[in-house]
């Protein structure tokens, strides 16, 4: 195992930018995972990593040395690709014992890796059957053994886990997870899926359009987004548009006067976001005592998702918000076109410019 | 939906009913007793299978045949499979166009494929001041040519069915370009290799046009062998002949139906 750092690196497409200016540093032992939307530049970073492809510019470092210009077969990176891409005319086995065979390892010791790794990843016994003849549990599997068996430098994984059934998917990700902090591998994993990404993660980078725009723990990326965009995509977010009036003051489009934290955003009046988690609004019949704000308005909508609530509440004819109330006993229940009143905590918005 | 099917069987038997009739009236003829090949037959025997050993071009012939299929599809693989690999891997400004000429002597007129090597032949040997034209070496690069199509097609069908990230796979397990080639594309590519290398053979073994415009006199292969014969006297030793060569294809065609499922990749 060893450090990963990522430096500057840029991949450009003509005049398309498909990764711009990443750095990152993976540290001895982590799980980081990248999560950001389909086309985001996550992958392209990853076969960065791995050598398949060539950056534009920018450094790939491994274990301190400068791996950027290796080709992938002598990075000693193991990856786990989306398809699995198994090896289809070898058995379970000789996959395993594919890279061990590419290192010249001895007879003896190949076959003792591949029985330990297989017994790694619960495969005792299927060492001679192949791919097609396996669920796609277990090629996911048999590829994480593949990787795994040559005690790779850092662990690379392109989305491991989509081709699985949801159910099947929430098993794997906390196998995955207890098996690379038992062995202690440095990883990369690569996601759009956020409860994927918070599940498994030390840390994680959250990119869009090709550029990283917040690295951070769950709770950093949560407590603290850095812009409007990580608001939205990790979590939950509902917005209401409007200006930054003065520090503290908000005015929403539709007229309505708000306090928000203090110090945030005051960019002269510009447009502006004033993000709100669902969760930590709150919603009664009557006005509420004690909250920085609190604002009647009707409810246009409600979905009952089991455990939650969610209420669509119109604020004025410009201004919409979504509350999420948990589902308690004898809680209270909005019916549509009720008036209520909704309020939070100047601490639970943050003002982003637009 | 069941008149449907009965309607698409049927056409199905005409096809194929069209496609074997001759074959099943050379078979038929090559066991008729009498000489003059007339209906109905005046009787059943072996003895025109015999009268084939009994010409000796027609055993000189087949032997050529093989050996110049033999060669050519050999020279054909080493060719053809390199520049599969190269038009569909690669791109580089003049890919489509060679694309299409590597598939240009399946189009091309057996004759005029034959005329046109024929003068390079002659050309050649008045340049260089080597015997050329008759030679079998000669005959066989000519064979090279129309055999390269087939592996060059079948091999490019084949890689197009190659799962990219398994060789990335390799790769990023250690495998240099060279043994992921080996290792990995190649299994995966042979049944288009097996059936190129078939289907060349095949069409090498049977050519008339181009095979007459290269051979040298007194030293042919076997489809010309026959044309020679067929102009001196028609009698079932050609409808045996035949039979031997269609049953030798046929087991040819069974043996690799058994590794590869030809019904798959042509
Ligand atoms: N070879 C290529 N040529 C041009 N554009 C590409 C190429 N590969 C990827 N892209 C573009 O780069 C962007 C990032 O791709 P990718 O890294 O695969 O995204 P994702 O975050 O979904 O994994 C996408 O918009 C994609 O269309
Ligand atoms: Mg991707």
């Amino acid at each position: 195992m060893a450090e990963l750092q990522i430096q500057k690196l840029v991949k450009r497409y003509g005049d398309f930018h498909a990764v711009r200016d990443v750095s990152l540093t993976v540290a001895d032992g982590e799980f980081l995972v990248l999560l950001g939307p389909s086309g985001c530049g996550k992958t392209t970073t990853l076969r960065m990593v791995a050598g398949f492809i060539e950056p534009t510019a920018g450094q790939v470092r491994l274990g301190g040395t400068d791996i950027t210009s290796l080709p992938p077969w002598k990075r000693n990176a193991g990856m786990v690709f989306q398809s699995y891409a198994l090896f289809p005319h070898l058995t379970v086995a000789q996959n395993v014992a594919f890279g061990l065979e590419m290192r010249k390892a001895a007879r003896p010791e190949i076959d003792k890796r591949v029985e330990e790794t297989l017994a790694l990843v619960r495969l005792e016994g299927y060492g001679g059957r192949l791919p097609r003849q396996l669920s796609g549990g277990q090629q996911q599997r048999v590829a994480l053994a593949r990787a795994l068996a040559i005690h790779p430098d850092v662990l690379l994984l392109d989305e491991p886990l989509s081709n699985l059934d949801a159910k099947l998917r929430q098993e794997v990700r906390v196998e995955i997870r207890e098996l690379q902090q038992r062995m202690g591998l440095t990883t990369v994993m690569v996601t759009h899926d956020q409860e994927e990404a918070l599940t498994m993660a030390d840390r994680l980078v959250v990119m869009s359009e090709g550029s990283v725009r917040q690295v951070g723990s769950q709770r950093d990326l949560y407590e603290r987004p850095a812009d409007r965009f990580v608001a939205g995509f990790v979590g939950r977010s509902t917005f209401l548009d409007g200006t930054v009036e003065a520090p503290g003051r908000f005015r929403t489009d539709g007229g309505l006067s708000l306090t928000c934290a203090g110090g945030q955003v005051s960019n002269g009046g510009g447009k502006a976001s004033l993000s709100l988690r669902p969760e930590r609004l709150e919603v009664a019949a009557a006005p509420m005592a004690g909250l920085d704000n609190c604002l009647p308005g009707t409810v246009e909508f409600v979905s009952y998702l089991g455990a939650m609530i969610d209420i669509h509440v119109r604020l004025s004819p410009a201004d919409r918000l979504v509350v999420q109330i948990a589902n308690r006993e004898g809680g209270f229940t909005p019916d549509v076109g009720q008036t209520v009143h909704v309020g939070w905590r100047a601490s639970a918005g943050q003002v982003f410019n637009k | 939906m069941t008149t449907r099917r009965l309607a698409l069987n049927a056409a199905a038997t005409v096809t194929l009913l069209y496609l074997l009739t001759p074959l099943i009236f050379v078979t038929w003829l090559a066991f008729f007793r009498q000489e003059i090949p007339s209906f109905p037959p005046e009787g059943y025997s072996l003895h025109w299978f015999a009268a084939i050993f009994d010409e000796p071009k027609f055993v000189s012939g087949f032997t050529l045949s093989f050996q110049v299929g033999a060669l050519a599809t050999a020279i054909g693989l080493l060719l053809g499979v390199p520049a599969a690999l190269c038009v569909t891997r690669f791109q580089f400004k003049m890919r489509a166009p060679l694309a299409s000429l590597l598939l240009l002597p399946l189009i091309v007129p057996g004759v005029v494929l034959g005329t046109a090597m024929y003068v390079f032949h002659v050309n050649l040997e008045n340049t260089l001041d080597v015997d050329v034209l008759g030679t079998f070496y000669a005959l066989v690069a000519g064979h090279v040519v129309i055999v390269m199509p087939w592996v060059v097609r079948l091999v490019t069908t084949s890689l197009a069915g190659v799962d990219r990230t398994t060789e990335e796979a390799a790769q990023n397990l250690g495998a240099t370009a060279w043994v992921t080639f080996w290792r990995i594309t190649l299994p995966a590519i042979r049944p288009g290799i097996v059936a190129g290398a078939l289907f060349g053979f095949v069409t090498s073994f049977g050519n008339l046009e181009l095979s007459l415009f290269l051979v040298a006199p007194g030293h042919t292969t076997l489809p010309i062998v026959i044309l020679q014969y067929l102009e001196w006297k028609i009698d079932p030793t050609i409808a045996a002949v035949s039979v031997v060569q269609i049953l030798l294809i046929a087991i040819a065609m069974l043996i690799t139906d058994r590794y590869v499922k030809l019904a798959r990749i042509v």
